[in-house]
């Protein structure tokens, strides 16, 4: 369980080029191809609400995802995921909603699918994902000294910070002339909206976009796994002190765990922030979100991508199924989470992946843990 | 100056709530090294009870010319062994089955062990999900009145029950104190804390001592809520992120200070109370939560143990 | 009938087996010694005895009663007092609440004769009552190991290690205690790697080898043996 783990990757040396190249797009090709799936399922299969719900669960997964790999694979513990996912939805918001104005002198939708408009989004999106990458370099910082619980009220106080500071900005400056005659204290601290949340956003999150972000999120995440990086964050979830003494570079790695959670959860903020219906608020910052995605990693197992989706979507199914009992819906949660460490504490699948229980594949593949 | 010596008077009761309600998640700390992040929400629990026994008894009562003044302690003393009671379970029940477990493992029950009691509490056959307003138990006459300046000019006012507020933390604290820095008991407790297994060795019941140890955070913490509800009446629904961040915040005390260090939960609570309360005053009320959490930022990162922790020592 | 009878004793960590088949006995008024290389399983049978490990197969007889399965606590009160590897002192503790501790699970008081006892033991614990105990040197956190748990007023005494990193003046002195404290009427059930020192104070020894017993007899007898010179005393030829 070291970086130098072998990897089973046959030599490439009579393949060409461009054959590796194609190879390495297959499976980008596939996300892509997931995403038109189920893209095209919206209004034919799936209804106008059924689509909320699918986005919600797949924005879902991609924080669950993404905070496994700090949580999961690395064993830090990170209460302050919510914060990346606001810090990237808001900053994804400012580039959209802004953007729209200067370019266009109108906040509202440009163009159809995949016109101006939606490029811009995806653009911001990423834009969302390099913010929170930053915010979780600075937040990762710390566990060059800190360790374990501490780390954690670091990340805690991080989300509560920034949902503090969100309630303090600025109104959301209306047009183009608006924007142009701004004094400075209108636009700092940023015209985000205060505390009633970011309102005005195009909304431009549908299920293709969804589908994409999400297929490249789980791609990477499970080739991460696979990877050298991958590795030594196993290893140093098992044992840190072991891990140093085979030259594994604890600091670094760790780092690394949380700019790269934090840059998913940023892009998944910017799919978040742009979803029909609802605008993204302050407490989308605070820890009580963090739970939520804390929950879902670990009913889905330590580490385990395949589990963590499954939690995902069925903790964002189940308060849709049980509209009803909304007043009994997080005492559901909590009774889950604590009979989860009682009786199954490795969660639903462990750190193992949903194919790890098919059997031919488990053969051709070794054991992949 | 009015405003300086009245924020001071503010930060000193805030301070001696947070310090009571860090009181807890110091010792729980220092025992099974993992943060009970229940503890704030059976500080809500003490609150709350409080607030139903004195509606109870004054409907009961009815008393002509104000509740009497044994009112209070009785509701106190109620509050109190409830809480005591809910305490002692929680470790028994959810904790208790964990000691072997990961410390994630215990962390993580623990919030799923708020999350229930935020949200049972939030039911309408509990406490219901709206908020109400604490009767006064006491009558608030001025104590100290200290004037500044020439006539006319603002005067700062102590009324009885915010120094009803200090004797009672105060006592508590000293109480605590004493019992574990000066008894038989304490010792075993800071024993216990040091390495459960030798403990064990002298005869010591390490699980006695736990529940002893949930069961006083869990006293110290309804004292806590009772004195927040005189303070303060009007009571927000259990799952309101004002008590959370209450919680939060004496957690915040406990680790400034030193988490596992009985004293520097003490220190912690009145330093956080000082920086939000003068923070709030002179800079800005509305940051006054970054206040906390920043300070918390600055001390882990100089001194990532606390003010009074003893450096961290891996075990290899 | 020996006050600790011990009979084929398992003990594992995970798949690694530490004890396997272990059967000794101590009778009352003795001092036994275990002796053996690092890892043979010395700490583990202390820590079976003293129910800090828990065994997977074997009986474990203290006075004639079964004490396998009994929380440590409770064997500590039995009067089954052990002082652990690396001595377990609580070093955010003062000197004297150390002490104190000792007799913390004694119901019967008259715990003051102990304390003069161990007074007059130990001179230099009794000058530093009031200090931090993490402030005591090595060979002081020593004699407050073995004095913490006369308070105990122990039966049967296990001492893992008593002379691990002291000065050799130290060591003689804590071994002459070891004598004392044995003639006072206290059973002792005894660890070493100093071997010699270990005979020499010992009525008999048992010799443990990977998890196994693969000698025994009187202290004397085995101190003479070949094997045991060659293995454990460093004496060659």
């Amino acid at each position: 369980m070291t970086a130098a783990a072998p990897s089973p990757v046959a030599p490439v040396q009579d393949e060409s080029l461009l054959r590796a190249a194609l190879k390495g797009l297959v499976v980008p090709l596939c996300g892509v191809a997931f995403a038109f799936g189920v893209w095209s399922l919206e209004g034919r299969v799936l209804d106008a609400y059924d689509t909320v719900t699918a986005m919600n669960i797949g924005v879902a997964m991609m924080l669950a995802v993404s905070l496994n790999i700090v949580n999961g694979m690395t064993g830090q513990f990170s209460i302050g995921h919510a914060g990346f996912m606001a810090l990237g939805g808001y900053t994804s918001g400012m580039v959209t909603y802004y953007g729209s104005l200067l370019l266009w002198g109108t906040a509202a939708r440009q163009g159809g699918p995949f016109g101006a408009g939606e490029w811009l989004f995806a653009a911001s999106c990423v834009a969302g994902g390099l913010v929170s990458a930053c915010a979780g370099y600075v937040v990762g910082l710390p566990s060059l000294r800190l360790r374990g619980d501490y780390l954690a009220i670091v990340t805690l106080g991080f989300g509560e910070i920034l949902r503090v500071l969100l309630q303090q900005t600025n109104r959301v400056i209306g047009s183009r002339e608006g924007l142009a005659e701004a004094k400075w204290r209108e636009l700092i601290p940023p015209p985000v909206g205060g505390a009633v949340g970011f309102n005005g956003l195009p909304k431009y999150t549908n299920l293709f976009w969804v589908g994409l972000f999400l297929s490249l999120t789980v791609i990477f995440a499970v080739r991460l796994k696979r990877s050298a990086i991958g590795r030594s964050m196993i290893a140093i979830r098992e044992d840190e002190i072991a891990s140093y003494s085979v030259g594994v570079n604890v600091t670094r790695v760790k780092v690394r765990s949380f700019v790269i959670a934090a840059f998913l959860a940023g892009v998944a903020g910017g799919l978040y922030a742009h979803r029909i219906g609802v605008n993204i608020e302050p407490r989308d910052a605070g820890f009580q979100r963090s739970f939520e995605y804390i929950i879902m990693t670990v009913l889905g197992g330590k580490g385990s991508v395949t589990g963590s989706m499954i939690a995902a979507s069925i903790l964002t199914y189940l308060p849709e199924w049980l509209r009803d009992f909304d007043r009994y819906r997080m005492i559901i949660y909590a009774s889950l989470l604590i009979a989860m460490m009682l009786l199954r504490p490795q969660g639903l699948l462990g750190s193992r992946e949903i194919w790890d229980f098919l059997p031919w594949f488990r053969k051709r593949r070794g054991t992949a843990r | 100056m009015a405003d300086f010596v009245q924020t001071l008077e503010t930060a000193l009761a805030v301070g001696s709530l947070y310090a009571l309600i860090a009181l807890g998640y110091t010792m729980v700390y220092g025992i099974l090294k993992f943060i009970n992040f229940a503890h704030g929400d059976v500080v809500v629990l003490g609150a709350w009870i409080s607030y139903t026994v004195a509606q109870w008894c004054l409907k009961r009562l009815a008393p002509a010319d104000g509740p009497p003044l044994w009112l209070g302690p009785v509701v106190l003393a109620c509050a109190m062994t409830v809480c005591g009671v809910l305490g002692f379970l929680i470790e028994r029940l959810a904790y208790k089955p964990l000691r072997r477990a990961p410390r994630l493992n215990v962390l993580i029950t623990a919030i799923g062990v708020s999350l229930l009691l935020q949200n049972v509490g939030q039911l309408d056959a509990v406490f219901g999900s709206s908020p109400v307003s604490m009767p006064a138990l006491l009558p608030n006459p001025a104590l100290v009145r200290m004037s500044f300046g020439g006539p006319g000019s603002s005067e700062v006012v102590i009324g009885l029950v915010d120094a009803t507020i200090f004797v009672t933390a105060g006592l508590l604290m000293l109480a605590l104190e004493t019992i574990v820095y000066r008894t038989r008991l304490g010792a075993a407790m800071r024993a216990v804390s040091f390495n459960a297994e030798t403990a064990a060795l002298m005869g010591i019941n390490a699980n006695r001592i736990i529940s002893f140890t949930f069961v006083t955070g869990s006293v110290l913490a309804a004292a806590a809520g009772f004195l927040y509800a005189m303070k303060y009446p009007g009571l927000n629904q259990p799952a309101h992120t004002i008590w959370v961040l209450l919680g939060l915040k004496a957690f915040v005390s406990a680790v400034i200070g030193g988490i596992g260090n009985v004293r520097g939960a003490l220190l912690g609570g009145f330093v956080i109370a000082f920086v939000e309360q003068f923070g709030a005053f002179y800079i800005s009320s509305n940051y006054r939560d970054v206040y906390v959490f920043a300070l918390l930022i600055i001390i882990l990162l100089i001194r990532p143990t606390g003010i009074l922790g003893t450096p961290y020592r891996e075990k290899v | 009938m020996p006050l600790l009878e011990i009979h084929d004793l398992h003990v594992a960590y995970g798949a690694i087996k530490a004890l396997r088949g272990v059967s000794l006995n101590v009778a009352e008024g003795e001092i036994v010694t275990l002796i053996g290389a690092n890892g043979a399983g010395k700490t583990t049978t202390l820590r079976a005895i003293s129910a800090l490990a828990r065994p997977s197969q074997g009986r474990i007889l203290y006075g004639g009663e079964s004490i396998v399965g009994r929380p440590a606590h409770q064997v500590a009160r039995a009067g089954l007092v052990h002082v652990p590897e690396g001595r377990g002192i609580f070093l955010n503790l003062t000197v004297e609440e150390n002490l104190e501790l000792g007799g913390y699970g004694r119901r019967d008081g008259g715990i003051e004769q102990e304390r003069d006892r161990v007074y007059a033991l130990f001179p230099r614990v009794k000058e530093r009552l009031r200090q931090v105990a993490g402030t005591l040197s090595g060979g002081e956190q020593q004699m407050l190991a073995i004095g913490r748990a006369l308070l105990a007023r122990p039966r049967l005494l296990l001492l893992d290690e008593p002379s691990l990193g002291l000065a050799p003046r130290v060591v003689q002195t804590i071994f002459q205690v070891i004598r004392e404290i044995n003639q006072a009427g206290t059973t002792i059930l005894l660890i070493e790697q100093n071997a010699r020192m270990a005979l020499q104070v010992a009525h008999r020894a048992y010799v443990l080898e990977v998890g196994q017993i693969i000698m025994e007899g009187a202290a004397a007898d085995l101190a003479a043996s070949d094997d045991v010179r060659k293995a454990y005393l460093g004496v060659h030829g």
